[in-house]
């Protein structure tokens, strides 16, 4: 018990102390650096990347329909706080569009969830009776579908069919200079939660499916309803990511949600280990850093003296990252975490609690 | 031999059920009963169809003709239909024809209190054997997904964990409780199994060759084990299995299947005499 709470604290702390720090490099490099764009993407990715983890790595449902569901979250942050002002020039070629009042930014995010997860349940209906393979290809099916609906220019009222959303709240003006702050403590919270889930006897029931599926219907666990469950809450997180990284880019088309994006959050899930959330965090912002500074001089053509490095040209980037998925894939499966956490390192494994009441 | 007298003690029964894949019918007319507090066992040589009766009793496989009643509720009634009417190779496939066919998931049948282990162990791999009961303990909560994520449900979370504490002890379990569960050895395995099955709170055990893969020492323990824990949590205990020492030392009564035609009932005694299970189990001879 004692241990119990010393770890907690221990963990508190270096929370708090990774809060701290990421503050503390805003103030010091400035917005616009290098570092705090990774800490800031990279705290959204780990969102969503830890949401994908608890479809694909606790209740072991290999889907592949996440950039639909950032996308449908993305798009109802945006529509929903777009300044009344603005929306006449955003909306130029739909007469301003339908939707008439704007909300705050936390209800935003909020809503982006819920939408996201109603989209969820009805699309989990019919997908979710599919196994393996065949729920990823209708999963990633339905993901480019949504992609496809929002740019129907029939609903361009709506979503301002194929152009860009834009002027709605940005993390550079709710919290000016603290826009790391404000992106850990939204993660934070959603992490959180996920997290509380995943060790509550709902989590214990996903991982029973995972492991397998008839032993646990033999428990009594009712395959359907958790599968639905995992696969909502999944898209609620998976809504807040997308509009928090709507909120980081600034602009929002539909376009930049392909299945591509999708991969990309299966890679860092895959890095960090399936059934790790600290390990999807810690791949989320290795991953960020890699391809957004990291590796940034593999996309550029670069002369030494007069010899042209060769390879290094736009794009060279992607295929690196292909040969480390695949490095990945075929050597180091189980990811940089397997399935402990970071809390858990060092020590054997222990159920919680099953010595408590001895 | 169709519908039997209705008995206030019956626990389970079967009448009619026939199971048919394609052409192939695994059981054929299967009806059998077991009452409140007996162990009764099912045996038959390799492929007969008696873990094809435990899938049709838990769920797992819709009959294709017949009923399963538990504490005399139907949890299972069919009869012949579509395209299996015209190939149905079973006996007696009009008798349900006016019932209202009655479906159930695995699951609603664990609600109602049917337990079971499998031939092939299915522990959950990666977690700790504490964690495989406390699984167990989740179909009775009364929590929903959101109290049990703000820990609303503290209460009831620690009493299902005393209950897996306490099960695991019972088991003689529980030193090796946060040991990962596949890398227990065989036999506790196998009482892990039922441990976790326990957990449900069933009123009917179904085993399905608990004794497979032990010694005679093994097996010698666990006949003493069961007959403990069916007294213990008041259960009645269906079971398949081939140790025949096991069976004849626990069971009170004994169904014998072959070619999933059920061949034989009765006690130990009167089963061990039967030619026909003699001639099912080492053939007859020819001259």
């Amino acid at each position: 018990m004692k241990n119990g709470k010393l770890r907690l604290i221990i963990s508190l702390a270096v929370v708090a102390l990774l809060y701290a720090g990421g503050c503390l490099v805003e103030h010091l490099e400035g917005t616009k650096s290098m570092v705090v764009t990774v800490l800031q993407k990279g705290a959204v990715y780990a969102l969503i990347a830890v949401s994908m983890n608890l479809l694909n790595g606790f209740t072991g449902l290999f889907s592949l329909g996440q950039a639909g569901f950032m996308l449908v979250g993305a798009y109802s942050y945006a529509i929903l706080t777009i300044p009344m002002a603005k929306r006449a020039a955003v909306y130029q070629y739909y007469d301003g569009g339908w939707v008439q009042f704007t909300v705050g930014v936390i209800p935003a995010l909020l809503v982006a969830g819920v939408v996201a997860a109603l989209f969820a349940a009805l699309i989990g209906m019919p997908v979710l009776r599919l196994k393996g393979d065949y729920l990823a290809i209708a999963t990633l099916g339905f993901a480019e579908i949504i992609r496809a609906i929002v740019q129907w220019d029939t609903i361009g009222p709506l979503t301002n069919g194929s152009n860009l959303l834009k002027t709605y709240p940005t993390l550079k003006n709710i919290m000016p200079g603290n826009t790391v702050l404000f992106t850990f403590i939204v993660v934070g919270i959603c992490i959180g939660l996920i997290l509380l889930l995943i060790n509550s006897t709902y989590g214990r029931a996903f991982k029973a499916i995972r492991d397998d599926e008839v032993a646990a219907e033999a428990m009594g666990i009712n395959l359907f309803h958790h599968k639905q469950m995992a696969f909502v809450i999944s898209s609620f997180f998976a809504g807040i990511g997308g509009a928090l990284l709507a909120m980081y880019q600034g602009s929002l088309q539909a376009n930049s949600f392909k299945s591509s994006m999708t991969y990309e959050i299966l890679l860092i899930v895959v890095i960090g280990g399936m059934g790790s959330v600290s390990g999807s965090v810690l791949a989320s912002f290795l991953f960020i850093a890699c391809s957004e500074w990291w590796l940034r001089f593999l996309d550029a053509e670069t002369m030494v003296g007069d010899f042209k490095v060769p390879l290094l040209a736009p794009g060279f980037r992607m295929v690196v990252f292909s040969v480390v998925i695949m490095v990945v894939v075929l050597f180091f499966r189980k990811g940089i975490m397997g399935t402990r956490e970071l809390w858990e390192l060092g020590g054997r494994r222990q159920a919680k609690g099953g010595r408590r009441i001895k | 031999m169709s519908e039997m007298k209705a008995n206030e003690n019956s626990v389970l029964r079967l009448t009619d059920i026939t199971m048919q894949f394609g052409g192939v019918v695994a059981i054929n007319n299967l009806s059998l009963e077991v009452n409140q507090g007996e162990i009764v066992a099912l045996i038959g040589p390799n492929g007969a169809g008696k873990t094809t009766a435990f899938n049709c009793i838990t769920g797992v496989y819709e009959p294709t003709n017949g009923a399963v009643y538990f504490h005399g509720k139907p949890i299972a009634v069919n009869h012949p239909q579509g395209r299996m009417a015209k190939q149905y190779g079973g006996i007696n496939g009009d008798l349900y024809k006016d019932r209202k066919p009655v479906v159930y998931t695995p699951d609603k049948i664990t609600h109602m209190g049917i337990a079971r282990t499998f031939q092939n162990i299915r522990l959950f791999k990666s977690q700790t054997a504490f964690e495989n009961v406390l699984i167990g303990t989740h179909l009775r909560r009364t929590s929903n997904f959101l109290t049990a994520t703000f820990r609303l449900n503290l209460r009831e979370e620690k009493a299902m964990r005393e209950k897996a504490m306490n099960l695991l002890e019972i088991v003689g379990l529980s030193d090796v409780a946060n040991e990962l569960a596949t890398s227990l050895p065989y036999g506790k395995q196998r009482r892990l199994e039922i441990a976790r099955a326990l957990a449900t709170d069933p009123t009917l055990l179904l085993l399905d060759e608990p004794a497979a893969g032990m010694n005679p020492q093994e097996t010698d323990d666990l006949g003493e084990f069961i007959v403990d824990i069916k007294n213990r949590f008041n259960l009645t205990v269906f079971m398949i299995e081939h140790h025949m020492n096991l069976v004849m030392d626990i069971s009170d009564r004994i169904y014998v299947l072959d070619f999933g035609k059920q061949i034989a009932e009765g006690t130990p005694e009167e089963i061990q005499k039967n030619p026909v299970v003699i001639a099912a189990y080492l053939g007859v001879d020819e001259e």
